[in-house]
């Protein structure tokens, strides 16, 4: 015990002492909780159009008009052909191309029906899917203001229609930055937390100072103690910053309870920060940590359900996701924060990642070795 | 023989097939200053690594200060001090927290850490820089330091890998001024060294080369052995047999 408290004693001194670090702390979360949030951002808004009108008619720029006042969509031209609209498609200045035909007041009004051609570049996934979707609705709905109209006049009978309200529970306004931020905090005490305790330990490979402590009767628990317990104060501390900034600046007050997500927090990290040193007892040098941590980092980012539902996943990228202990601090954040979820909801993360936290931690106190 | 504090028999190192340290036998006394000389790559790091715990040998027998190098490893590092070839304080620490920190690891009283420390700073003249970060100080004086701390927990044997290296003469014999002081006060020191002027202050001698350990006796009695008129000649009347390229 004794022994540990000089080795902390010593990890806190050199911490305090490197100005670096303590930036990469303080403002790391600073910056990328103001700046990923509104980059983040699954809103499509700004849809270039490109209008190919061949009727202009009344109906027609009615329903234009609809389009535009949406809000989604921006105008970016009337084409007079088709073949000029593919033109701005593929100079990327159109998403979507819509071309009304000839005759299409006339065939409304005569023949009750009229096909209307909706192109869409679908280079981006998402924009195409979400941009086609929007303007569907849209031309449903105008479509529904036609057919009311004369329904009005001609009083026959409506066709039976289900009309779809819907309420957003947890997220009412289905604001991202709500649900983005706590996810973002997530990636942040993990990207940091893991790679500061990996090079911190190699670094003390490379300058030998690890050698002259492996030569002390220093025991291998009090050393990886020594560097655990400040790293794990550091990233609470940093956890504590993301907070107070997603409250002040996106108003994000957690509707759970805050000691839950700290209980939460507390095992995580000793997860995380085992996984450093695994990592460390894998590498020579600060660059091999560096290259281990970046591959695991973007992994885990990308299979944590930060960007895109695990559940959407094949199979296999599930199986993947859920062994990795970033989707499960993700779901609990989200959980607590947006749901405000009691520790009784989030008791399975609980057990899992108290189960993470054993097989990392054995695993890398197993692969430190003070002999070769 | 009985009261060696070192006693190694036939103790070998491989890697692979590599043999690094091949079938050492040798003994060091209580109080001796035992130079282990060598080119680079004879295999000099790799035998005092083994004799401090940081490398398992792969064959052979070795005590060290009456504990065994294979199972008694934790009880040895109470015993020993070792300072290695890279220096190896905190160099973002100051003198005095480098002090406290390794006193302190090594299980001495706050009192005792208090009161050593002091010494220490007076003994090397460094009472002024105590609370200098030691990056900041000058390489001679870094190493002494890192001798001083190497020995703070008064330890029955002390290894030091090439510890002068890089360093000017005058500083050089300052730091064998403390080895001597240590040794008179009863520390074994096993050094190493490339240099030969320092392999004459040595009470015994052991050249390596190619893994294995190729004379052992007194500095005098070497030049008589190898009829030379000073350890230079000796080491390089065998070192030129050595068929392995310098590291």
């Amino acid at each position: 015990m004794r022994r540990l408290k000089f080795l902390l004693i010593k990890e806190f001194r050199q911490i305090f002492r490197d100005k670096s670090l303590l930036r990469t702390i303080l403002i790391a979360p600073l910056l990328q909780l103001l700046i990923l949030p509104w980059a983040a951002n699954y809103e499509i808004k700004n849809i270039y159009l490109s209008v190919v009108d061949h009727d202009h008619s009344t109906y027609s720029s009615k329903m234009i008009e609809k389009i535009r006042s949406s809000g989604y969509f921006k105008i970016e031209a009337f084409n007079s052909s088709y073949k000029q609209a593919y033109a701005l498609v593929e100079r990327d200045k159109a998403d979507i191309i819509i071309e009304i035909p000839v005759g299409f007041e006339r065939n409304l009004i005569k023949e009750g029906s009229q096909k209307v051609l909706l192109a869409v570049n679908a280079i981006n996934g998402t924009k195409a899917v979400v941009g086609s979707g929007y303007l569907i609705q849209i031309l449903q709905d105008y479509n529904n203001e036609l057919r009311l109209k004369w329904v009005a006049v001609d009083r026959i009978k409506p066709l039976p229609q289900i009309e779809i309200t819907s309420s957003n529970w947890y997220n009412p306004l289905m604001n991202y930055k709500t649900f983005m931020v706590p996810g973002i905090l997530v990636m942040l005490v993990t990207m940091i937390g893991s790679m500061m305790c990996a090079l911190n330990i190699v670094k003390e490979k490379e300058i030998g100072t690890i050698e002259q402590i492996n030569v002390t009767p220093v025991r291998k628990i009090e050393f990886i103690l020594g560097k655990l317990i400040p790293f794990w104060v550091l990233c609470m501390v940093m956890f504590s910053i993301g907070l107070l900034i997603a409250w002040l600046v996106y108003g994000i007050i957690p509707a759970g309870n805050i000691a839950v997500l700290y209980l939460f927090l507390a095992i995580y990290l000793v997860a995380v920060l085992g996984l450093g040193l695994l990592i460390s007892t894998y590498s020579e040098t600060q660059q091999q940590a560096m290259s281990i941590s970046f591959f695991f980092i973007m992994l885990f980012n990308l299979l944590s359900g930060l960007f895109t539902p695990i559940e959407s996943m094949p199979k296999w990228a599930q199986m993947i996701a859920s062994l990795n202990p970033v989707s499960y601090f993700i779901s609990v954040m989200r959980m607590v924060v947006l749901k405000g979820s009691s520790l009784y909801n989030i008791r399975s993360h609980i057990f899992i990642m108290i189960l993470f936290a054993l097989v990392i931690n054995i695993w890398a106190i197993f692969n430190y070795r003070k002999r070769s | 023989m009985s009261d060696a504090v070192i006693i190694t028999d036939k103790l070998t190192k491989r890697f692979g097939d590599f043999i690094a340290a091949n079938e050492l036998t040798f003994t060091v006394m209580p109080g001796e200053i035992f130079g282990f000389l060598g080119a680079n790559g004879a295999g000099k790091t790799t035998a005092m690594r083994m004799l401090c715990g940081l490398s398992t040998p792969s064959s052979g027998k070795a005590s060290v200060a009456g504990f065994d190098v294979y199972t008694e490893v934790e009880k040895i590092k109470l015993n020993i001090g070792y300072m290695s070839q890279k220096f190896s304080l905190y160099e973002d620490l100051t003198v005095m927290e480098n002090i406290k920190f390794y006193a302190g690891i090594y299980g001495l009283s706050d009192q005792e850490i208090a009161d050593k420390g002091m010494a220490l700073l007076q003994q090397l003249d460094l009472e002024k820089e105590s609370k200098k970060l030691v990056r900041e100080l000058p390489l001679g004086w870094k190493q002494k330091l890192s001798f001083s701390v190497a020995v703070i927990h008064k330890p029955k044997i002390v290894f030091l890998d090439e510890p002068t290296g890089g360093v000017d003469p005058v500083t050089r014999r300052q730091f064998w001024d403390l080895i001597y002081d240590a040794a008179d006060k009863g520390v074994t020191i096993f050094v190493t060294t490339h240099y030969m002027d320092e392999a004459e202050y040595c009470n015994r001698i052991s050249i390596m080369v190619d893994g294995f350990i190729r004379a052992l006796d007194t500095p005098d009695h070497l030049k008589q052995q190898f009829n030379a008129k000073s350890m230079n000649e000796v080491f390089y009347a065998l070192a030129r047999e050595a068929k392995r390229s310098a590291d």
